[in-house]
């Protein structure tokens, strides 16, 4: 399973045939274990890894640290869960230390996302504080390095 | 003036020429080569790794370091050493750090040799091993391993060649450049002979963390050294380095693991011949033990991944090819195609752009063998593979 996860990780587009070969498994077992992680729920989907500068999409992103007033019962999951259903948020992760939620947001522009933060998430009850952080260039995102070229540069015979 | 040759001494007038050499001078210059040919990983060493390198610089770090080693790093190489082949050696008297295997190799068989004293080591094998005995004025006795018994060397055959010069008996497990492993039966009845015999034993380890486990491969290996075997680490001379598991080859550093009195020796020539190996590889080292696990286990599973692209494949062609336990070569048997294996590498290179090694290259049991590496990026080994199954198509 977990050599299953580490081959989709890098590239959920191989073929079953493909990572069938790889691990040395027949097509079947692939299917099963695929469908297994699946049904599960420990893979949540797939999708591809982009860089935005390469694109037209002048679409921002934004890191919004939330302080949150933990509930009696369930603490943050209740106001953490109600955040991350908005369309507008695509990572939102409860952290230690200075504050409560890391909700990253998209938006078409600056002011989309400033909006939704000043409109939807900053006026939610229980809601103490946000701090936004825009974000400037991507360096590494999911496991990949943007512009990264290693080339080969082994003598082509050696002992 | 008499011609040059004339000043070349005897010993090394004689070594002949590399097979690899020569075969590396048809390759080279050729475009879209996609090469198999290759003894090293594809990856670059761990960030983590080159960063302390770095750092190390930066630091100003650009000294010698003790004859020994870096005394940190000695007691790196214990712990690790202990950890992966559950043999303790004492930092301070019983490792010595080099510049790479191929240093120690030398270094064993500069102090242990005198003029004509005999090595059994077994071939296929790496090409250094005979020429380094020849230039430190030993005999090179080799013992041919065989395809059917995927190159499992046999103590009858090494018991064979003992003789009363015999001094040494020289083994590299997993082997370059058949991928194959000891089993321990085997091992163990050559630690007999080497005990019976009073011969000391070299073991190049250097593949050792690169095992193929388990129903596909994908699992690591269990390694067993020989000088964890009673009685034999007072006879051993462990080699390991960093060259491959770690993806270091650049860096040239490895070290020996042996009993003071012959770590001393081979000592006595490295603090003349090399002083030290670099401390900027040193430190880098010392990072590579301390943190580098993760990213050997990450390395092999991309190498199990290929090899089992590779085998498969081979399988499909109808080449018959072992499955090679450990390393990061396949040994293909090409005799049904009835050509040479020079031929053959010679004939896919011209037609179908592929580089792999003569099998007799690693000496004459090679013959009949190509070695091809799977340390390449999966696509290039993909259409490698396809190249490969067009030529034997057409044989
Ligand atoms: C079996 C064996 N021993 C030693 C070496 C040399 O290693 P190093 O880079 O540590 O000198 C190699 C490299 O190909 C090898 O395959």
């Amino acid at each position: 399973m977990d050599a299953l996860l580490e081959l989709l990780e890098k590239n959920a587009r191989l073929t079953t045939a493909d990572m069938a070969v790889r691990l040395g498994k027949s097509p079947e077992e692939i299917e099963s274990m695929a469908a297994e992680l699946e049904s599960q729920g420990t893979i949540l989907g797939y999708h591809a890894v982009i860089d935005r500068d390469k694109t037209d999409d002048d679409r921002v992103s934004a890191l919004i640290e939330v302080k949150l007033t933990p509930e009696r019962d369930g603490g943050f999951d209740r106001l953490a869960k109600r955040i991350a259903k908005f369309g507008q948020v695509t990572s939102c992760y409860l952290m230690s230390g200075g504050y409560d939620l890391a909700v990253i947001v998209e938006g078409n522009d600056l002011k989309e996302v400033a909006q939704f933060v000043s409109e939807k998430l900053s006026t939610l009850d229980g809601v103490v504080s946000t701090a936004t952080h825009f974000q400037l260039k991507v360096y590494k995102q999911s496991g990949f390095l943007a512009a990264d070229t290693h080339e080969d540069e082994r003598l082509p015979v050696t002992p | 003036m008499k011609p040059h040759e004339d000043r070349i001494a005897d010993h090394v007038k004689q070594i002949p020429r590399s097979g690899i050499r020569d075969f590396f001078e048809l390759v080279q210059g050729r475009d879209d080569v996609i090469s198999l040919g290759v003894g090293e990983p594809d990856f670059a060493a761990p960030w983590h790794i080159r960063e302390a390198a770095i750092f190390s610089l930066e630091k100003g770090q650009t000294s010698y370091t003790s004859n020994l080693g870096l005394l940190s790093l000695r007691e790196s190489i214990s712990e690790y050493v202990e950890g992966q082949f559950d043999v303790r050696y004492d930092a301070k008297t019983e490792i010595l750090v080099t510049v790479g295997v191929s240093e120690a190799l030398d270094l064993v068989c500069r102090a242990m040799l005198n003029p004509g004293d005999e090595v059994i080591y077994h071939e296929p094998c790496y090409v250094s091993y005979n020429p380094s005995i020849a230039l430190a004025y030993g005999v090179a006795v080799g013992v041919q391993t065989k395809v059917e018994d995927e190159f499992v060397l046999k103590a009858v055959d090494v018991a064979a060649k003992i003789t009363d010069k015999t001094r040494m008996i020289l083994l590299n497990f997993p082997t370059n450049p058949t991928g194959a492993v000891e089993p321990l039966e085997e091992l163990e009845k050559i630690a007999a002979l080497a005990i019976e015999h009073d011969l000391i034993v070299v073991s190049d380890e250097i593949y050792s963390e690169l095992l193929y486990g388990g129903e596909s491969g994908m699992e690591r290996g269990e390694h067993v050294s020989i000088a964890s075997l009673p009685g034999m680490k007072e006879r051993t001379i462990l080699l390991h380095g960093f060259s491959k598991a770690f993806a270091m080859t650049g860096f040239r550093l490895g070290y020996s693991c042996a009993p003071h009195a012959l770590t001393e020796a081979m000592m006595k020539i490295h603090q003349y011949s090399m002083l030290c190996a670099p401390i900027m590889s040193q430190n880098a080292a010392v990072e590579a033990l301390k943190n580098g696990a993760g990213e050997v286990e990450k390395m092999r599973r991309a190498y199990a991944r290929r090899r089992n692209l590779l085998l498969n494949s081979f399988e499909k062609m109808g080449v018959p090819c072992f499955s090679p336990g450990g390393a990061f070569y396949a040994f293909p048997d090409i005799r049904k195609f009835g050509l040479s294996s020079k031929e053959f590498a010679l004939r896919l290179l011209e037609e179908e752009n592929v580089a792999v090694v003569p099998g007799d290259a690693f000496g004459a049991a090679g013959e009949g063998c190509v070695r091809a590496c799977y340390a390449t990026a999966f696509d290039q080994l993909e259409i490698a593979l396809e190249r490969i199954a067009n030529f034997v198509g057409r044989l």
